[in-house]
């Protein structure tokens, strides 16, 4: 019973973060909704007992995926829609 | 663009205890969850946050690409080697000599339900040390190839 109010709430909190990821202009904030996205998707693999492919999630996905973006805005601009010079 | 020195302080504080973690999820790879590629990818994780917290000019002067390159394929070779060390013995390739033979990992497991004992299972830590060396290379080479991609001027 617990497990299942623990998968319903992190299915919205995926839809939520998802929901972030395309509504922020902010590419800083919306690079962070990303790895908490992955956060989350890692939580759920444990919940359905795959510990390795969470630790997996963890590190790849919430990790160096984010570290990838935060350097390729680092290279370009930070808001949307702004003019690279 | 350079990070607030908030960022820089808790990435600084964070990294061993990130690199220690990784090396307790390598090391016991054969017990646990988790082994190599994991482990690899949570210390090369500790990595890419000291990284991303510095400037261009400060990660350049600290850390070089060959070096990771050069751990890369140590990682490789050490893999490679520990497979073809049982062919030189006259046994198949990737055979697993280390196991129960006393020596280094090479205890034998009691039966039963233990909590489980490190130094056993032979030939897999050592190929779970050796890819968790060549992953942790092989992604902070990704990453600082994207670095390199950056302007000097303005990051």
């Amino acid at each position: 019973m617990i497990e299942m109010i623990v998968q319903v709430l992190v299915l919205f909190g995926l839809v939520g973060a998802a929901l972030m990821v395309f509504f922020f202009r902010d590419l800083l904030a919306a690079t962070l909704a990303a790895g908490f996205f992955s956060f989350l998707v890692a939580l759920e693999f444990y919940i359905l007992q795959a510990p390795d492919v969470a630790i997996s999630q963890a590190a790849i996905g919430a990790g160096l995926t984010t570290a990838i973006f935060i350097i390729a805005i680092r290279a370009t601009t930070r808001y949307e829609g702004e003019e690279s010079q | 663009m350079k990070m607030s020195k908030i960022v820089q302080t808790g990435a600084h504080i964070l990294y061993p205890f990130v690199l220690i973690f990784g090396l307790y999820i390598v090391l016991h790879g054969h017990l646990t969850p988790g082994g190599g590629f994991q482990g690899g990818a949570v210390i090369a994780t500790g990595v890419v946050l000291v990284i991303v917290a510095n400037s261009y000019e400060a990660i350049t002067g600290m850390l070089q690409k060959v070096v990771f390159k050069a751990q890369e394929s140590l990682g490789l070779l050490l893999f490679i080697g520990a497979a073809a060390i049982a062919i030189t013995l006259g046994l198949p390739f990737f055979y697993n000599f280390l196991a129960n033979s006393g020596s280094v990992f090479g205890l034998s497991v009691p039966f039963g339900p233990n909590h489980g004992y490190l130094n056993t299972a032979g030939l897999i830590p050592i190929m779970n040390i050796a890819v968790g060396i060549e992953v942790w290379g092989g992604l902070t080479v990704i990453i600082l190839s994207m670095l390199s991609g950056l302007n000097r001027k303005e990051a």
